[in-house]
């Protein structure tokens, strides 16, 4: 038997890898409060605010569902895609605490007809991809 | 002091998957706008270009590219890139040019050279980019971006695919007898509907393709034009606007959306904000505008379209589009060229070829297609998650 593969993150410090209960790491800007996801860490976005510091926050793990869709077709290259190619949704998902809409596939094959709008989805890890070596870990949206 | 500009020359090079060099349909549209035009090549003094990404360094300075094989005039130049807003940079350039008395004549090109399939990120590993992050991390193809905002107007407005076919039908209509469109095939609700699905709920028949093809106008003061054409159409108009923070649509190659936590919402929303700013510098109204070019990648992003530009309330598109509003022959026909369905996606020539729909359409020039009476013409894209585009032209 191979020996097990190496569990990495798909990109580096863009979320835990608390395979229980995993969180999206985004940052905050020190004088205004505004949430940045993936992390903003020299200047802020926000217009009026002349921050240059940031605290790495975790990111709420569940969140409504904003809209979702599917690859049905497999997507160009960087993407690693399996062979054969499975199909699998995609989701936005709306977090109430940072007023934020993030992306992520949808985990466990669940498909767009299991799906609707304003439903509660959770954060997981799945895998996106394998070589020889490693497993490489990313986040995932799941419904509830 | 006036802000207009004459439109006096447009031309094109057909849509298709020619497999050409992009120059070539640069310089096939920009002889056809001078010739248009009555304007010798030898005469203009500013050449704005459209840069591709996808055909290496000659792309990157397409003004020039293109300047070289027309045969160097001794022209200022210019080469600018917006992605899809791309040509109305280049046409707002060159009027900023004009407007400021520094040049009378100035020649816009924008030509594309396209590969086959899904748009894929530029070459080589470039880990901190997010346009290569969004392919390798979420395989999220433009698509998947059309079908979110398309399954969200599903979700709260009730849209169905049979209205999304039905865009796909009407532009089929409007592009059949146009000369420069790519696809001349009438389609109905049904073949629509039994294409593959590519991403849930659009189908392969609801998304736009990418196409090779070229789009040139000569742009010049309105002394110079006078003293040729009696009553040139005009470019009253051009919008490039950013978004106002926080944008809290989700838009590509973007993992998230700004956050809203610190910062109130704009009562604008950028998608509102791009047809508007031209509309306020105009003086104009939606309610004015006889046609509408519309950057419509999907057949239900047409639909978010006319809501954006101010043609109906938020929600109330399908409506628009079962009247017969946005058809020819309706109030207010909407891609009366046949839209991105018939030609496909030329990114640097988009809005370019845009402005010369609503030139011809101005001029009564537009045969089959022609909307009667049109004096007033908007059209609107968007680059990316950034760039507005927008240019209101009148006569």
């Amino acid at each position: 038997m191979a020996p097990a593969k190496a569990r990495v993150p798909a990109v580096e410090g863009w979320f835990t890898l608390d395979a229980k209960a995993p969180q999206l790491l985004g940052t905050r800007c020190k004088a205004c409060g505004t949430y940045f996801f993936p992390k903003e860490t020299s200047f802020c976005r926000n217009p009026r605010c002349a921050g240059t510091e940031f605290e790495e926050v975790p990111l709420s793990t569940r969140g409504k569902l904003w809209s979702f869709t599917d690859n049905r077709y497999q997507p160009p290259l960087p993407y690693r895609a399996g062979d054969p190619f499975v199909p699998y949704a995609v989701a936005a998902v709306e977090l109430e605490r940072e007023k934020m809409v993030v992306l992520g596939q949808v985990a466990g094959g669940v498909g767009c007809d299991q799906l609707h709008a304003g439903q509660q989805m959770e954060l997981v890890l799945g895998t996106l991809y394998e070589d020889d070596a490693n497993e490489y870990v990313m986040w995932k949206w799941r419904p509830l | 002091m006036s802000k207009d500009v004459a439109v006096l020359g447009v031309g094109m090079h057909p849509w298709g998957k020619w497999g050409r060099n992009f120059v070539e349909y640069g310089v096939h549209a920009a002889r056809a706008a001078l010739a248009d035009a009555g304007v010798a090549w030898t005469d203009v003094q500013f050449v704005a270009g459209g840069d591709t990404m996808r055909n290496g360094y000659p792309g990157y300075v397409a003004g020039a590219s293109i300047a070289q094989a027309l045969g160097w005039n001794g022209a200022q130049v210019a080469s600018t890139y917006g992605a899809c807003a791309t040509g109305a940079q280049a046409i707002d350039v060159a009027r900023a040019r004009i407007l400021a008395g520094l040049c009378d004549v100035a020649l816009v090109v924008g030509a594309d050279t396209t590969p086959k399939g899904f748009f894929a990120p530029v070459g080589g590993e470039r880990k901190t980019d997010p346009d290569w992050q969004r392919f390798h991390l979420l395989g999220a193809t433009n698509p998947i971006y059309f079908g979110l905002y398309a399954r969200r107007r599903m979700e709260i407005y009730g849209a169905s695919p049979r209205d999304f076919a039905q865009v796909k039908v009407k532009n089929s209509r409007h592009g059949f007898a146009n000369p420069n469109a790519r696809y001349k095939k009438l389609y109905t609700i049904e073949e629509v509907m039994e294409s593959p699905i590519v991403s849930d709920p659009l189908r392969l028949l609801d998304i736009c393709a990418t196409s090779d093809g070229g789009a040139a106008v000569v742009l010049t003061s309105m002394e110079f034009a006078r003293k040729r054409a009696t009553k040139p159409v005009r470019v009253a108009a051009v919008s490039t606007v950013t978004p106002r923070y926080p944008n809290t649509v989700i838009e590509m190659p973007n993992f998230a959306t700004d956050s809203a936590v610190g910062v109130q919402v704009p009562d604008v929303p950028f998608r509102d904000s791009i047809a508007r700013a031209a509309y306020e510098q105009a003086g104009i109204g939606p309610e004015d505008v006889s046609l509408a070019e519309v950057y419509d990648l999907s057949t239900a992003l047409e639909l978010d379209w006319y809501e954006n530009i101010g043609l109906c309330k938020p929600g109330d598109a399908e409506k628009l589009l079962r009247d017969g509003v946005t058809t020819l022959g309706g109030k207010q026909p909407v891609n009366a060229s046949g839209g991105l369905g018939c030609f496909g996606e030329a990114i640097p020539a988009q809005a370019i070829s845009q402005l010369c729909e609503l030139t011809w359409q101005l001029r009564g020039q537009a045969g089959e297609r022609q909307v009667a009476g049109a004096s007033v013409g908007v059209a609107v894209n968007q680059g990316l998650f950034g760039h507005g585009s927008a240019v209101l032209a009148v006569v």
